[in-house]
């Protein structure tokens, strides 16, 4: 796996697994891989791997259970949250972008019914 | 700290040429650190000092508190830059060179080694190809119960596969014991691997830091740190 942002890995696997989790690829409750596992997986040293659950578990997307695992959170609001600020973070950039490339709300309206239409 | 390698005012000369020039740098047990930098900037001749092949001029090293000697050559399991087994050998022969030369040499987990890169143990040496020659090459090394183990270049020259394989291996034999010195020049595809990483220019360190501060501090990943150290 190649990381490609300004950022560190650790938090770009942060969000790999946030994505997971929201899209319900990791369902509620459910077991994530091992570090061991994920680390072979993206090629990531194992304490990077280790240090993005940590955080995880410290925002509270998961929880660690001793000498079974780490786990995505059974909360499901707190993943309905999760994916609602999520959502609102890719509008809100995207809107900064297109108003930076000088567009009105009404055209931005125009261009995404317009793509609705083409995806449909 | 804990450190498994202390490197103190180190220098190295050849004739009036410096190669290596008053380094300073201590390495933590249990941690896989990338030394990076040119052609030219020291890697090697740090390497072998740390494997006991070259003596300093000046300074000092300490291997597990040790000065380079018999003991720490016990200790440390090496991957030179090139093929160092005879060509007539089949895959067993080197094995069992390998269990002779090397007290802590695990047969076993040889073996393991072997099938986890799909090598099969009959082959020739002198009929492999350079990633196979590669992958056999580091399961030896990772073979040995070793508290250190320097990997020079363990990836150059071999096709995705096996540059795959050679990943997941480095990964899966990385635990808290041993540390890990890998140098390479192919920063993009071996980053993400490394937790420290010393760079290394005309034979000084120039930056010796934790591998995600320096992407958090300089908002780029080491491989663009690195293009615009050396580029």
């Amino acid at each position: 796996m190649m990381f490609n942002d300004h950022l560190p890995i650790y938090t770009q696997i942060m969000d790999i697994i946030k994505q997971r989790i929201v899209s319900g690829a990791l369902r509620e409750g459910e077991k994530l891989p091992s570090v061991r596992d994920l680390s072979t997986e993206l090629k990531v040293n194992p304490n990077t791997i280790q240090r993005s659950y940590q955080e995880l578990e410290r925002e509270g997307f998961v929880f660690t259970q001793r000498g079974m695992g780490t786990f995505v959170t059974e909360d499901k609001e707190y993943i309905a949250k999760l994916k609602d600020y999520m959502a609102t973070t890719l509008v809100k950039n995207f809107m900064i972008e297109m108003k930076a490339l000088g567009f009105e709300v009404k055209q931005v309206i125009e261009l995404i019914n317009q793509q609705i239409k083409e995806e449909q | 700290m804990d450190y498994i390698i202390e490197i103190k005012e180190l220098s190295k000369q050849y004739f009036n040429k410096k190669a290596l020039n008053n380094i300073s740098i201590n390495i933590e047990k249990g941690k896989i650190i990338g030394i990076l930098g040119p052609n030219g900037s020291g890697k090697t001749t740090l390497i072998k000092i740390i494997t006991g092949i070259l003596r300093q001029s000046k300074g000092e090293i300490k291997i597990d508190g040790k000065t380079p000697g018999v003991y720490t050559k016990s200790i440390v399991s090496y991957l030179p830059d090139r093929n160092f087994l005879y060509p007539w050998m089949n895959i067993k022969d080197a094995i069992a060179f390998y269990k002779d030369f090397y007290k802590d040499f695990d047969e076993k987990k040889a073996y393991e080694l072997l099938d986890f890169m799909k090598l099969n143990s009959k082959s020739k040496i002198s009929s492999l190809s350079k990633g196979m020659t590669e992958k056999l090459n580091l399961a030896l090394v990772l073979s040995r119960k070793a508290k250190v183990y320097v990997l020079d270049e363990p990836i150059a020259g071999v096709d995705p596969v096996a540059r795959d394989q050679i990943l997941n291996a480095i990964i899966e034999n990385y635990n808290k014991d041993s540390t890990m010195i890998i140098t390479t020049h192919l920063v993009r595809d071996m980053e993400s691997i490394f937790e420290d990483i010393i760079f290394l220019k005309e034979g000084e360190v120039f930056l010796a830091r934790n591998a995600e501060e320096l992407r958090e501090e300089r908002k780029m990943q080491i491989d663009d740190l690195y293009k615009e150290i050396f580029g």
